[in-house]
């Protein structure tokens, strides 16, 4: 496959472009901090609900649009231009990716009409220790009659506060298999601790006492819990890489158009070289950025084998080209960049949450290393 | 119409496939470890082995030296499409180029663009038969990121330029036959105006080279004399004065082909080589701020060669790619800078011999010495990044 996007991709990118330029520009980013960190716009993502966007990857054999994820990629590379916020990560990143691997075709066909008539939202609830780590897994699904109940805790769920229901991971009794199911987010024994992060949004530890479960609503079956969980992670990482592809992208230029206007000196910063070749090297890293997210999308499409690599790659790259460039970007614009007056430094504070999201460079360098038995 | 033109190529590649596999010795299919392994041709070329003169052979037979020049030119007169099929096709088998030339990275290219027919029909077919051997003087002592001064003269005597002057960094003067130069003719005009592009035979009379020994103990580049040489008219290329436009463009093809751009040969990963050297413990190598290096290095090469695919497959699709030569030449160079301090690392004492039989006479050693030089020659580090922040990213000069 050729490493470019078709003409169909290249026209929802810029309508994606388009629509948030006029909708979703930073300030109303800013905006949603100032009203006391409100967790997202209703409004807007029922817009987006209306173009389509929760539909980008489901089959069309449920009424989806079936358009891939190099399609949704070009979205979310969008949106992290503008740092929107919105449940696109949690509900459709995340949640249908993972419904989509089930072979609960009732629950899945339930979930997926719900999630793309925008009536619900849903997250999924992985992670259990301050950073992100698939093998520690200590929530516990075990049979009590009729019912199975489910305890645990649960760290840093993406939009744990506002979604309907929560896909949460589980070992089994025996502790052989990895158990998912779908709860309702408003049943008995589940507790919230909502917390506000660096980047404005919201996020939830969760913890479950004796949370009942039926079941038909279980979206692992026969010991494939495991496999389910690890290829979303790997999706939801590509994912993630293609917006963090958005964030550097608009504040590397943001940053290179500033040192072209800022004088001192008498003369355009931009004309110091001390800078330029920061900024020569940036471009370059930039470009690296881009291939990198735009094949780990495509082998998602393609079920290319090496997802996992792929996804690795994207994760690794991406997280460490968005610390330089976030940390480049408020440093050359000077004393303005430390102010809350610049959006520049919302870019820094989206970077840092979502590059130790689902793992940070480290966590995926070793991964590579594993991978090739080192 | 559209499916005609795709079984084509789809039989096009099968046929290439094919024949690549039953002509392409397995030797040649081996990834090569140092330039003494390639066949660069010339009055004096010789082959390092019965396989390599084979392949070169077959492969020259089958127009396939030089696969994407025109039929008359000695090319194969292969389309576009079809010459990355069968650059796909060779780097799927790991086949080597059988021939390597200045003449066909750097010269050709500039020779397609400016040259008269007559120039072409007269130099291109040597090339591709490996007969003649080419190198480049461009740079002088007093000319080396700052090009543009150099000093070189061509007087103007009628039916013949007398040039006087010298080059430096020329690679492999001493076994090229013919040189290709930029020379100044009008000194009374600004910097970048007056110069001209010239060929020059090697075995003129006052033309001679000096070895430059470097700190790999080799010496691949030489400084090159003119002596009030004799150039016939007819050797000038382009317009007279207007030689920078075609030197800029030459250095565009130097940078990819230093850069890496369109190179099919496999190289050896750098992990595999540390899975065979060195200690491990659960797995894991022992060293784990080591590995950690060697994983970030190989992610970047790996990224690195999935940009170049994309820019060329964007140049396919008729879109300008953003990445530019410069910043290629950068990044290729540097990985394989960094590549080879990794290598000390991983193989420890034994990289640092040098006058050893057990390192062949420190082959590592000596190799990662010439690669300081890669951030040097064909523009430096600093003059591929003022290129990327000025012409691409615009940013001002005051």
């Amino acid at each position: 496959m050729a490493l470019i996007i078709n003409e169909e991709q290249q026209m929802l990118k810029e309508s994606t472009k388009e629509f948030l330029d006029l909708k979703s520009p930073i300030s109303s980013m800013r905006k949603l901090r100032d009203n006391n960190f409100q967790t997202y716009n209703k409004e807007l993502w029922m817009e987006m609900v209306e173009m389509g966007w929760t539909a980008l990857t489901i089959p069309e054999k449920y009424n989806g649009l079936n358009f891939g994820y190099v399609g949704l990629g070009q979205v979310l590379e969008e949106m992290g231009r503008k740092l929107t916020i919105s449940p696109i990560i949690s509900t459709v990143l995340m949640s249908t990716t993972l419904i989509s691997l089930s072979k609960n075709e009732i629950l899945k066909s339930n979930l997926f009409k719900e999630i793309m008539n925008g009536t619900k939202l849903s997250t999924v609830a992985h992670d259990e220790g301050v950073h992100h780590n698939p093998e520690i897994l200590n929530s516990l699904i075990s049979k009590e009659g009729d019912f199975f109940i489910l305890n645990g805790k649960k760290n840093f769920v993406i939009d744990g506060s506002i979604s309907d229901y929560l896909i949460v991971t589980a070992n089994n009794e025996s502790g052989s298999n990895v158990l998912i199911c779908v709860i309702d987010s408003k049943s008995t024994g589940v507790e919230y601790n909502n917390k506000v992060h660096m980047d404005s949004r919201t996020y939830s530890d969760i913890t479950f006492n004796n949370v009942k479960i039926k079941n038909d609503n279980f979206l692992s079956f026969e010991g494939d819990g495991k496999l389910i969980l690890e290829k979303t992670l790997d999706i939801t990482r590509i994912g993630l890489a293609a917006e963090m592809l958005g964030n550097i992208q608009e504040a590397f230029e943001i940053t290179v158009n500033y040192l072209k206007e800022r004088e001192q000196f008498g003369v355009k910063i931009g004309s110091f070289q001390a800078l330029q070749h920061r900024c020569a090297l940036m471009f370059g890293e930039i470009e690296l950025c881009k291939s990198i997210v735009l094949k780990a999308l495509q082998a998602i499409d393609s079920n290319d084998s090496s997802l996992s690599k792929y996804s690795s790659l994207a994760k690794a790259k991406l997280g460490s080209i968005l610390q330089l460039v976030s940390n480049e970007a408020v440093q050359m614009h000077g004393g303005i960049g430390v102010t809350d007056d610049a959006d520049i430094g919302f870019f820094l504070k989206r970077a840092r949450v979502v590059q130790s999201m689902l793992g940070d460079s480290n966590f995926h360098l070793d991964k590579l290393a594993k991978i090739k038995n080192y | 119409m559209e499916t005609k033109v795709n079984t084509d190529l789809t039989n096009f590649r099968m046929e290439t496939r094919k024949w690549l596999e039953d002509n392409c010795p397995l030797s040649m299919r081996e990834p090569t470890k140092d330039p003494s392994q390639l066949y660069w041709g010339g009055r004096n070329g010789e082959f390092s082995s019965d396989d390599q003169k084979l392949w070169f052979e077959r492969m020259l037979e089958k127009k396939w030296i030089v696969p994407y020049w025109k039929v008359k030119y000695g090319g194969g007169g292969l389309s576009k499409e079809k010459n990355n099929i069968l650059n796909q096709e060779m780097g799927r088998l790991g086949c080597r180029k059988p021939h390597y030339n200045f003449g066909i990275s750097m010269l050709g290219p500039a020779m397609l663009k400016f040259a008269s027919e007559e120039q072409k029909l007269n130099y291109l077919p040597d090339i591709v038969q490996g007969k003649i051997r080419w190198c480049q003087g461009y740079s002088e002592p007093n000319a080396g990121s700052d090009l543009a001064n150099l000093q070189t003269k061509a007087e103007d005597k009628g039916d013949y330029f007398l040039v006087t002057g010298s080059k430096v960094w020329t690679s492999y003067a001493e076994k090229a036959d013919w040189i290709f130069c930029l020379v100044r003719t009008d000194s009374s005009s600004s910097k970048h105006t007056g110069i001209s592009f010239l060929l020059i035979d090697m075995a003129s009379e006052g033309v001679s080279t000096r070895p430059i020994k470097l700190i790999s103990g080799k010496s691949p580049f030489c400084e090159t004399f003119f002596d009030s040489v004799k150039v016939p008219k007819a050797n000038l290329v382009g317009t007279l004065n207007d030689g920078w436009t075609i030197a800029k463009y030459l250095l565009t093809h130097e940078r990819q082909m230093i850069g890496g751009i369109g190179e099919t040969d496999k190289k050896l990963h750098i992990s595999d080589e540390a899975i065979n050297v060195m200690s491990k413990n659960n797995g894991i190598l022992s060293d784990t701020i080591l590995r950690s290096k060697i994983s970030e290095f190989e992610m970047n090469e790996e990224i690195f060669d999935l940009t170049i695919r994309r820019t060329m497959d964007e140049e396919k699709s008729g879109n300008n790619s953003g990445a530019a030569s410069s910043f290629f030449k950068y990044y290729g160079t540097e990985l394989n800078i960094q590549r080879e301090e990794l290598r000390l690392k991983i193989n420890g004492f034994s990289s640092t011999e040098w006058n050893s039989k057990a390192s062949e006479n420190g082959k590592q050693a000596r190799y990662f010495c010439r690669t300081k030089g890669n951030s040097i020659e064909g523009g430096t580090h600093e003059v591929q990044l003022n290129i990327i922040a000025k012409r691409i990213l615009g940013l001002p000069t005051k």
